[in-house]
């Protein structure tokens, strides 16, 4: 596949409507979202839900679509506001957002269109993934599977179970994205529980193995296209906790949060800096 | 339906075997899921069948729970076997949240459950699946009685459109059905007739309530006996109807009595305000001792004599 400069702008116009609706999403939101883990997220989604991943709008059930598992729930208004840039549903449905009986809320909702499995208990969805991929596989079907976690959720043991039998299988049809901000909820994933070296992990594992950096649009796409060489693929996408809130970046307490107007204005006027400089290029 | 007779005087856990390949040769749809145990769950002849269709995760029983949601959001039907208390405790949470929490149709059927893998102790004695999956959304849970009960069994699941925990004993159980019955969803049945006492089972117990009757009948007291394979929906009808005819009511069961069969009889007793001698026979709210399956039974009342001693000490 070409990798044109046209595309790579476009894809990085899409990751900046992303984060600008997610920071706005902060502030609207009294008491806040999952703010960093979202941000983190803002190319690996694009990237997979506007180049990669065959998906239809009109059909989100079509049944020759890829499959898409948010294993890391908790990133739900990241995924909930691509699928909206995609076109599932207006933006508007998230005015909605965490109130009593709304399917838009904190973690993934299957009923939502373009959801393929609810999840927010950490650990669950790669499983899951690997059951889909079981029929894919062996039913010689012509979709693939993706699976996004985070490394703070690999901390879970049935990841590592999943790890282990998506290669037993042979599971070529299978990708996973590590969201690699190395922090969780409350620290570093250092400090909380050692992760390193996951690429010599995900190898020995039985995985072909890509390190990147997961907010570099040429990155994430050479990584999803490059050959997994019979094997299901592991992508670690080394990426910033709170990415364009230069207040939050790198900080455990950007996992929860609620921007005021005064941080919102400053988070979008950096937004807007990072825009005119891909611009005047 | 099948020819039944192969079913009779077989262990559940191998009628299971026999039912199963027979559901899975008349639906494409149908999967087998384990993790190590093939053999012990009677996938063996299924296994050699369809090797594509079957699925052996070893012993990470998370991971194959959760990649039974999986399978079933592609449309398959996983029939999900392991040990009773790998699926209802080590993978609950998969169990819980992937496939209850969607209503996928996964059907959990657990073999050697309760305490009838008995040297084994208490790390292998399921004793609060029952509790546990009663109050698992969704679910619906059944405890078939001996073979031909389960036979009876999968066929009342066949099309139910959600998920089912189906629970089996590794032993064989002492028979109930010599002839073909229906189980329906939701609905006890009757299998001895008795105005003195009514005994309420499911699984093996059951069994073991109809010959603790044949020697209570020899005292001149006539026991009701109830299967009560289905522990959830639970026949509520049948538990007023006993009362109202103001029979003491035992509930037997290889389940701690917090949460199970008896509880959920004393939850609609409560509800609907009838007063009858009542009483939970099960395990006691304590950890399981290790030993023969038949001494176990002895100790924790639940053969046939420590079930008719209970069933007396009850009426007097």
């Amino acid at each position: 596949m070409m990798q044109n400069s046209d595309l790579i702008d476009q894809l990085k116009a899409r990751a900046f409507e992303y984060r600008e609706t997610i920071i706005r999403l902060s502030n609207q939101q009294p008491f806040g979202i999952h703010l960093g883990g979202s941000l983190s997220l803002a190319e690996i989604l694009t990237v997979l839900y506007f180049n990669i991943a065959s998906v239809d709008p009109e059909h989100p059930g079509w049944a020759d679509r890829d499959r898409i598992i948010l294993s890391k729930g908790h990133g739900n208004i990241g995924l909930l506001v691509t699928l909206a840039q995609r076109g599932f549903f207006p933006l508007s449905v998230l005015e909605k957002f965490n109130q009593v009986g709304s399917m838009y809320s904190m973690h993934t909702d299957v009923k939502v269109a373009g959801i393929e499995h609810s999840t927010g208990s950490l650990g669950h969805g790669l499983s899951v993934a690997i059951g889909m991929a079981l029929v894919g596989k062996r039913e010689k079907k012509p979709w693939k599977v993706y699976c996004i976690l985070g490394d703070g959720e690999s901390m879970e043991g049935s990841v590592w179970e999943g790890l282990m039998s998506a290669s037993h299988f042979g599971l070529s049809n299978l990708t996973a994205i590590i969201d690699r901000n190395r922090l969780s909820q409350e620290g570093t994933t250092q400090e909380t529980m050692e992760l390193d070296p996951l690429s010599a992990k995900g190898e020995a594992f039985g995985w072909t193995v890509l390190e990147i950096d997961g907010h570099r649009i040429e990155e994430v796409l050479q990584a999803f296209q490059a050959d997994s060489h019979g094997k299901p693929k592991l992508i670690i996408a080394n990426t910033i906790k709170g990415r364009g809130v230069p207040a939050l970046e790198n900080q455990p307490a950007s996992h929860f949060s609620h921007l005021d107007d005064q941080q919102l204005k400053i988070a979008l006027d950096v937004i807007q800096n990072e825009k005119n400089d891909l611009k005047s290029r | 339906m099948d020819d039944y007779t192969g079913y009779l005087k077989k262990s559940s856990r191998d009628a299971y075997g026999m039912a199963f390949y027979e559901q899975a040769k008349r639906d494409e749809r149908i999967v087998a899921v384990t993790a190590d145990v093939p053999d012990s769950v009677r996938f063996t002849k299924f296994r050699e069948s369809w090797p594509e269709r079957f699925f052996n995760f070893g012993i990470a029983e998370q991971n194959m729970m959760g990649a039974a949601a999986g399978l079933a959001r592609e449309g398959k039907i996983p029939f999900v076997s392991v040990y009773a208390i790998f699926a209802a405790l080590r993978a609950l949470e998969q169990l819980r949240t992937d496939i209850a929490y969607p209503n996928l149709p996964v059907r959990i059927c657990t073999t050697h459950s309760g305490i009838s893998l008995g040297q084994a102790g208490p790390s292998h004695h399921s004793t609060e699946d029952i509790s546990i999956m009663r109050s698992i959304s969704n679910m619906v849970v059944i405890a078939p009685a001996d073979g031909l009960a389960t036979a009876m069994a999968m066929h009342a699941i066949k099309d139910y459109d959600g998920p089912v925990y189906m629970r089996l004993s590794r032993a064989v159980e002492p028979t109930v059905y010599s002839s073909i019955g229906t189980y329906q969803l939701g609905k006890a049945n009757l299998v001895r007739a008795g105005k003195d006492i009514a005994l309420m089972a499911y699984g093996a117990s059951v069994g073991n309530a109809l010959i603790a009757a044949e020697a209570l009948a020899k005292d001149g007291i006539e026991a009701q006996v109830v299967d009560m394979a289905f522990i959830k929906p639970i026949d509520r009808a049948v538990i007023i109807e006993a009362a109202n005819l103001t029979r003491p009511i035992l509930t037997i069961e290889e389940q701690n009595i917090i949460g199970g069969l008896g509880s959920a009889v004393a939850e609609v007793l409560a509800e609907e305000n009838i007063a009858t001698k009542f009483k939970r026979l099960g395990i006691p709210d304590q950890y399981t001792l290790a030993g023969p399956y038949e001494d176990l039974q002895r100790y924790y009342k639940l053969d046939p004599e420590g079930i008719a001693d209970e069933a007396r000490k009850l009426i007097e």
